[in-house]
């Protein structure tokens, strides 16, 4: 009886439809997404390699066309300054937030209630508006003309709060026992936080710079406002415009000379080898290290099959 | 370590008993080289904590005050205004509340506010079920195998410049829009009120619909993987029992998985606004830069963002500096909205993301 009214009840071949259509659309969905991400990838491919040469990566730019040496070392440069100023603080503020800021006793909260709220609104600033308090202040207001330095500040306020918050959830990750071990064997606080928690939070905050800095690499209008454009590599820190590669793509795809297009194709080709192998080793780190974090919260069975992703939720752009 | 050996070997009558739970005393171990080590931990990261406030106190402290005179003169007008000009710049300067600027110059920003309000709307309208969908078949249906290369190809479509994805958006995928989807589309479109803006002429593919869609698919990786860790989230107990009473694959995402992380996903959805709201180049190279309200889906418009690149140098021009004042204004305003969107994506977010507990009782 009930099996014959489930088999052929009134709403059955409705439900069996919509279980397909279900299906079908999420595929589609699926494919939708998928489809454009791969055809922007070998776009740019297909773009850059017909007219490819090699001495792209060692010529400088000239007013004919040449290579674009001194960008890409100005972007490497870039990321390196973005690098040591936005990792040292980024890192040490996310240990603050972590470790070392008192929980409030009361609400018993998570700590650093408005240093938390302050990097949050931070992480808020589009970087167009990053880029116009820079020029403003930086640029024109202290006069250290477009140049270096302050296009380092900038794009290290861009990415501060999101590599404080990956280094404090790395941090959050490691275990209560860890910190219990390190402390019973009668490490100092500075001791055991170098060799025991940090040492094993180190993938997660590597990570997180890692994607920071490949957000930064890639970053445009903030630049533009901050570093200016050079052909070549400048001999100082302020008053004097910066090469970077993401103008070449932004300023030459349109430009009278062919030569020039093909310029920005090999620019936006090689930003997007330099991100992929920033994911690409990111990646690896946490493929490699997933022993390592597990929730400090005592869901522990349930979380350790999950595979941690990269936080992607907080990419500043 | 070696001068603690004294301590450790005491256990049975530690003198620790007391400060186990609390932070580890190095006051106890008398060393002074350590005490100096926490101090500077402790102080540096201090330093390294205060520093973003700092930074954001002197960013909104630059935008207010450069931005207070064209607050004061442009008043209102400035959000509901139609006309942006920058007035006559060779000669005749005014005051208007002791505020100098070039006669004639009237800024309303209403094209630019209605364009960015347009293009993020397109792109959430796209990008939300196109993830949700995509969530769905990666956490649900596809094995791991081929879900974990999909996850980190979304990963890697988060990562690519934004100036790359606008390269290929205003000379591969929008002409390929505008020659073989457009035209589909309009031809279709019939003449009523909101379908109007749907009509012909498409263009080239440099317009608001090109970059909503491009928009859309910068966003798509936020919610996504957001979407993704969510639905993970959702313990499969419930989901188990419900399809033991007989739903279907679209019944339990229908009734029990959407429902359990409904205000997760518009969280990311509102994350995902913030994002689109403040998206510069990728627009200025696929939406045209062109300052007025488009008379159709396909034409050129602006947003803020995009203003403020493109105008910020010409501005310098206007040498009362009322046409910077009146940028600071825009990006303050950007500024302001951007903010508010991701505060309150976050409070959703962190307000649903400890979701341990079951909602429904169950």
């Amino acid at each position: 009886m009930a099996s014959t009214s489930l088999s052929a009840g009134p709403g059955t071949r409705r439900r069996r439809v919509s279980t397909i259509t279900w299906r079908v659309l999420t595929y589609v969905a699926l494919v939708l997404i998928m489809g454009p991400a791969a055809w922007l990838l070998l776009g740019v491919l297909a773009r850059a390699l017909p007219h490819w040469h090699w001495s792209v990566l060692w010529t400088t730019l000239t007013p004919t066309g040449g290579g674009l040496r001194d960008q890409i070392l100005g972007t490497l440069i870039l990321m390196l300054g973005v690098f040591i100023v936005a990792g040292t603080i980024g890192v040490l503020a996310g240990i603050h937030l972590a470790e070392l800021a008192r929980p409030r006793r009361r609400s018993g909260k998570a700590s650093g209630g408005p240093l938390r709220t302050a990097s949050d609104i931070l992480a808020g600033f589009p970087s167009i508006v990053l880029g116009y308090v820079g020029y403003v202040a930086l640029v024109v207001g202290l006069g250290w003309g477009f140049s270096l330095l302050p296009a380092v500040i900038i794009l290290s306020i861009m990415v501060i709060p999101y590599i404080a918050k990956t280094t404090e959830n790395s941090l959050r990750q490691v275990p209560t026992g860890y910190r219990e071990g390190a402390e019973a064997l009668g490490m100092s606080m500075g001791y055991g936080l170098r060799k025991v928690i940090l040492k094993s939070a180190l993938p997660g905050i590597v990570t997180g710079l890692l994607l920071a800095l490949a957000i930064a690499c890639g970053e445009t209008a903030p630049l533009i406002y901050t570093a200016g454009f050079a052909p070549t590599l400048p001999h100082s820190l302020t008053h004097a415009q910066f090469p970077y590669l993401t103008y070449v793509v932004y300023q030459y795809y349109n430009a009278p000379e062919a030569n020039y297009h093909y310029l920005a194709f090999d620019a936006a080709l090689i930003l997007v080898v330099i991100v992929l192998l920033l994911l690409v080793s990111s990646r690896i780190i946490v493929s490699r290290t997933q022993r390592h974090s597990e929730s400090a919260r005592g869901t522990r069975s349930k979380r350790r099959w999950r595979r941690q992703p990269l936080d992607l939720t907080d990419l500043p752009r | 370590m070696a001068s603690v050996g004294g301590v450790a070997g005491s256990i049975p009558a530690t003198p620790h008993t007391e400060s186990i739970g609390r932070p580890p005393l190095p006051k106890r171990l008398g060393r002074f080289a350590r005490n100096n080590e926490e101090r500077v931990w402790r102080g540096s990261a201090w330093i390294a904590v205060v520093l973003p406030l700092a930074a954001l106190v002197f960013a909104v402290t630059v935008l207010a005050v450069k931005a207070w005179p064209a607050v004061r003169v442009n008043g209102w007008y400035f959000l509901y205004g139609r006309n942006w000009t920058e007035g006559s710049g060779y000669g005749a300067v005014v005051h208007t509340d002791g505020v100098a600027h070039p006669m004639g110059a009237q800024y309303g920003a209403w094209a630019i506010l209605w364009g960015t309000l347009a293009s993020s709307l397109i792109a959430i309208v796209i990008a939300l079920p196109l993830s949700i969908g995509a969530a769905f078949a990666l956490t649900e249906r596809l094995p791991g195998w081929i879900s974990r290369p999909l996850g980190f190809a979304i990963e890697i479509l988060a990562g690519i410049p934004s100036v790359v994805i606008g390269l290929w958006g205003i000379l591969t995928f929008g002409p390929w829009l505008a020659k073989y989807v457009y035209p589909i589309i309009a031809d279709h479109a019939p003449n009523v009120p909101v379908l109007r803006y749907f009509r012909n002429p498409v263009g080239g593919g440099e317009g608001l619909l090109s970059a909503g869609i491009v928009l859309s698919l910068m966003i798509v990786p936020i919610i996504t993987s957001t979407t993704r860790d969510l639905f993970m989230q959702v313990p499969p107990l419930p989901k188990e029992g419900a399809s033991a009473l007989g739903m279907t694959d679209w019944e339990v995402a229908n009734k029990v998985t959407l429902p359990w992380v409904r205000s997760g996903i518009i969280g990311a959805t509102v994350l995902g606004l913030g994002r689109a709201l403040g998206e510069t180049i990728a627009i200025v190279m696929i939406g045209g830069a062109v300052l007025r309200i488009p008379m159709n889906i396909y034409q050129p418009f602006t947003t803020v963002a995009a203003t403020i690149l493109t105008q910020l140098d010409g501005a310098f021009t206007d040498g009362t500096g009322f046409a910077v004042a009146t940028l600071a204004e825009l990006a303050l305003v950007l500024a302001v909205i951007s903010v508010a969107v991701n505060l309150i994506a976050r409070l959703i977010i962190t307000r649903t993301s400890r979701i341990g507990a079951p909602v429904g009782g169950v």
